[in-house]
């Protein structure tokens, strides 16, 4: 209890923990070379995925968002799975397929209109009866750009500044139709009341929105808003503005440290301290006994990082082809090509200083005694991310978290698709409900009700509007001047 | 009608938002006015349609609100409409209409190839090019119109093609001998640019798509034959359109505008005639039932309109299907005309031999009788 005493501010756990599950569309981390593994496109995998995660009362199934193909040395990258719907669509599908797990889109804020992707949303929310949340993401460079009409036209500095303006947009398109704005019978003078729906109006530095909003609100007011960013800007946006961050500390020290800040900023906001959710991004990797599991971790690494892809990964540092090298050797002594890393692109790496980096490398993977093999998946498998053992120890080392509030659940990539829940739905789920920290039924109909988050109240912004579109207009109008 | 235009057989397909094509027809559904905007609301009138034999639903969009004034003003998204119905249901094609002006090309292919995943090949795409100020306005964009709008419009379903062509069908190989999922040779860039001569904001797609091909290889593209007319498909073979949908302020004009189209596309694209319906129903015949809806809103529709029995309906349509390739239908309220449709008229279409078959799991091309189209960059890679 010391533990929780230190998180202050009136935070108070739950003693619950929620499961959310990832279906990673892009990325090195979902085996395919396993015959069990299935297709990443056909819609059957999803809905194997979402129907198991909803037998094991599941909070929330996620899907990324893809706006441009993986490159790695200039051309697409051919060793890890690529290709996936389009979030909306797909959720949409499932949401005719499942009755209470949420559907979470992820969706960027710089390469959408915020008037289009409020009402898209807000569709979705309506179709699945108040199940829809958005997960926020930026983008900010012209490579993601190409494919769009407006290219490359935000600074990296600017983006959060933009996406905290396009939620606040967002937020007000979803709070413009009143409460019971639609007639209750069809005798009524109007489909619905007059003065019923208020336009909004947003004159930005990179967009401006007139826009009458179509859609009323949800069994659950409006999307639950999830955000993942880890950077002092991104934590205050969500402290600001998120029902739940999709976090990257799930180690129970890191994840007390995470949630301590996040209390603090929240309540800095003026949100109370229980406000905002945390649930981070985990691996299981489980079996009946600790040795087992071990062992299946193995299998799972060699399967995740097999030579070709231990090559390509020093490659996207390297800046050249790799490929005369043995995966099982030590690490090339030749020198990158570029001063700056060139990452493989829409993966998330980030540019480092290449030689100094080369340097380093060899130097570490020399005093450890490893491969190629061996130090990429070091480099590449989150130790810290995976939960590794027999169903009873990880339940007992999840109480844990659940008890002290150090989380409020966890956003689950399974390594298979599509039958990659099944052993957590069927073994560790009873495992954590025997222990009474994961809930035995849906606790009602919405996501918002599943998470035990409270219901938005109307936004100021949106009183403003109510109160007189003579202030916006003069304001509007100014801003052309 | 000659004993050959008999063995004609076509298809119907029904136009399902909303509470039906009149602006009053809330006022006669049989559910509350909220329960409109419900997945259940989707569920229920997606499987009526589908029961009844119908080959094709499509749902009506654009980026405003519908309606306005006294009627319906909310209106969920057709593309999420339809792909809500693709699991739910086994061989109706669903088409959701979608904008191509104010809306991103890269999403707009990406969600209709998605549709195509989640509908087991069942989709297609309704082009809307709506441009007034108010819809750019929403988006922060200028007015788009006339010619602008068809250019606007064609070059969005050429990014899409293009699009849906980036990867190969056999792009995915999965190959565990040498670690790759994808053969990178069988990805392409779009690389497409809207030229010098484009009218409104030039813009560039880079690709490929972030989705692998779709099931069909190509969804069917439909285009309302205003748009056609002014650019959209001055070369049917160039312009991408599978399927044109006519409408005409009366019946007899109708059949005059088909047989013009059919003889001028020489069977390039599919011709659908569009028509309003108007069913005697629950004891009142077809016109009271349009008196009693206009005396609150008067109905303005831009489509040849039949009011009357099922009977009458019955001959209408067996020969305009003779004619036409299909026939898509907009009832005054779905609720009230959908179920006399379901027990008069399509059992006697099919009784006639005037109805296509509907096959379970065929795809959209296949009920339009068109291939699976081979990939335009197929022989650029090998």
């Amino acid at each position: 209890m010391s533990e929780n005493q230190e998180i202050g501010h009136g935070f108070k756990p739950s003693g619950q923990l929620q499961f959310g599950i990832f279906f990673q569309g892009v990325n090195s981390g979902t085996i395919w070379k396993a015959p069990e593994s299935g297709s990443q496109t056909e819609f059957d995998s999803f809905r194997r995925l979402a129907q198991t995660a909803e037998r094991g009362l599941f909070a929330a199934f996620f899907l990324g968002e893809g706006l441009r193909l993986r490159e790695h040395l200039g051309r697409p990258h051919a060793l890890d799975v690529a290709g996936r719907p389009d979030a909306q669509t797909m959720l949409a599908a499932l949401a005719g397929v499942t009755n209470k797990i949420g559907l979470v889109a992820t969706q960027n804020t710089t390469y959408n209109d915020p008037a289009h992707l409020a009402h898209r949303l807000s569709s979705l929310d309506l179709i699945s009866g108040g199940r829809a949340a958005w997960n926020v993401v930026t983008t900010d460079n012209a490579w993601t750009g190409a494919n769009f009409r407006r290219g490359g036209y935000l600074d990296h500095a600017d983006r959060y500044t933009h996406a905290e303006a396009f939620v606040e947009t967002a937020k007000r398109i979803w709070d413009a139709w009143d409460g019971h704005a639609i007639s209750g019978s069809e005798t009524a003078p109007a489909w619905q009341a007059p003065g019923s729906v208020r336009r909004v109006r947003h004159d930005g530095r990179h967009y401006s929105v007139d826009y009458t909003p179509r859609l009323p609100r949800s069994a659950q007011y409006r999307p639950v808003l999830f955000q993942a960013g880890d950077s002092p800007e991104g934590r205050d946006f969500a402290a600001r503005q998120a029902d739940v961050i999709f976090s990257a500390h799930p180690a129970y020290d890191g994840a007390v440290a995470f949630r301590r800040d996040i209390v603090a900023r929240t309540v800095r906001a003026g949100r109370g301290a229980n406000d905002v959710k945390i649930m981070p991004a985990s691996e299981f990797i489980l079996a009946a006994t600790p040795s087992e599991a071990l062992e299946k971790k193995e299998w799972v690494r060699s399967l995740q990082i097999g030579p070709e892809q231990a090559l390509a990964y020093l490659e996207q540092f390297w800046g050249r082809e790799l490929s005369g090298y043995d995966p099982d050797g030590p690490l090339p002594e030749i020198d990158p090509v570029v001063v700056e890393t060139s990452e493989t692109r829409g993966s998330g790496f980030h540019g480092a200083k290449a030689r100094q980096l080369a340097d380093q490398w060899r130097a570490e993977a020399k005093d450890k005694g490893q491969s190629i093999r061996q130090f990429v998946s070091g480099k590449t498998s989150r130790v810290d991310a995976t939960f590794t053992g027999s169903y009873t120890d990880v339940a007992d080392t999840l109480a844990r978290y659940a008890q002290t509030g150090a989380v409020d659940g966890f956003n689950i990539s399974p390594w298979l698709v599509p039958s990659g829940l099944d052993e957590i739905v069927n073994h560790l789920v009873p495992e954590l409900q025997e222990r009474g920290v994961y809930p035995t039924e849906y606790a009602g109909h919405t996501l918002r009700e599943h998470l035990g988050l409270p219901v938005p109240v109307r936004s100021r912004e949106a009183d403003d509007d109510a109160a007189g579109g003579l202030k916006l207009e003069l304001a509007v109008g100014q801003q052309q001047l | 009608m000659s004993a050959g235009d008999q063995a004609r057989a076509g298809f119907l397909a029904l136009e399902l938002d909303g509470d039906g094509a009149h602006p009053a027809a809330w006022r006669a559904a049989r559910h509350a006015p909220a329960d409109l905007l419900t997945g259940e609301r989707v569920r229920s009138t997606v499987l009526a349609a589908e029961s009844a034999g119908f080959h094709v639903a499509t749902f009506s969009d654009g980026p405003l609100s519908p309606g306005g004034g006294a009627d319906i003003g909310g209106r969920l998204d057709a593309v999420q409409r339809a792909a809500f119905a693709g699991p739910l249901t086994r061989s109706i094609v669903l088409v959701p209409e979608v904008d191509t002006v104010y809306t991103e090309p890269f999403h707009v292919a990406t969600q209709l190839a998605s549709l195509d995943y989640v509908s087991g090949g069942r989709a297609g795409w309704l082009v809307a090019a709506g441009g007034t100020e108010r819809e750019g306005a929403a988006v922060g964009r200028d007015i788009v119109d006339g010619a602008a709008l068809a250019l606007e419009a064609a070059a969005s379903v050429e990014v899409s093609r293009r699009l849906w062509d980036s990867w190969e069908d056999d792009a995915v190989i999965r190959d565990v001998e040498t670690g790759r999922y994808l053969d990178v040779d069988k990805l392409h860039y779009a690389d497409f640019e809207t030229g010098e001569d484009f009218p409104g904001a030039g813009y560039s797609v880079k690709g490929p798509a972030i989705i692998p091909r779709p099931l069909q290889g190509q969804l069917p593209v439909l285009a309302p034959a205003g748009l056609v007319a002014t650019g959209l498909a001055a070369d049917n073979s160039a312009a991408g359109i599978d399927a044109v949908l006519i409408s005409a302020p009366s019946l007899g004009q109708l059949a005059a505008a088909v047989d013009n189209l059919r003889e001028r596309s020489e069977g390039a694209v599919a011709v659908i005639a569009e028509i309003d319906v108007v069913l005697d129903a629950r004891g009142q015949s077809a016109a009271e039932r349009v008196a009693q809806l206009d005396a609150h809103t008067p109905w303005h529709s831009t489509r040849a309109r039949y009011t009357g029995d099922a009977a009458g309906l019955v001959e209408l349509l067996a020969d305009v299907l003779a004619k036409a390739d299909g026939v898509r239908l907009h009832p005054a309220v779905l609720d009230v005309d959908l179920d006399e449709l379901s027990r008069l008229v399509l059992p006697e279409l099919r009784r006639r031999g005037a109805l296509a078959p509907v096959v379970p799991d065929a795809t959209f091309r296949e009920l339009l009788g068109l291939g699976r189209p081979a990939n335009r960059y197929a022989s650029v890679g090998n």
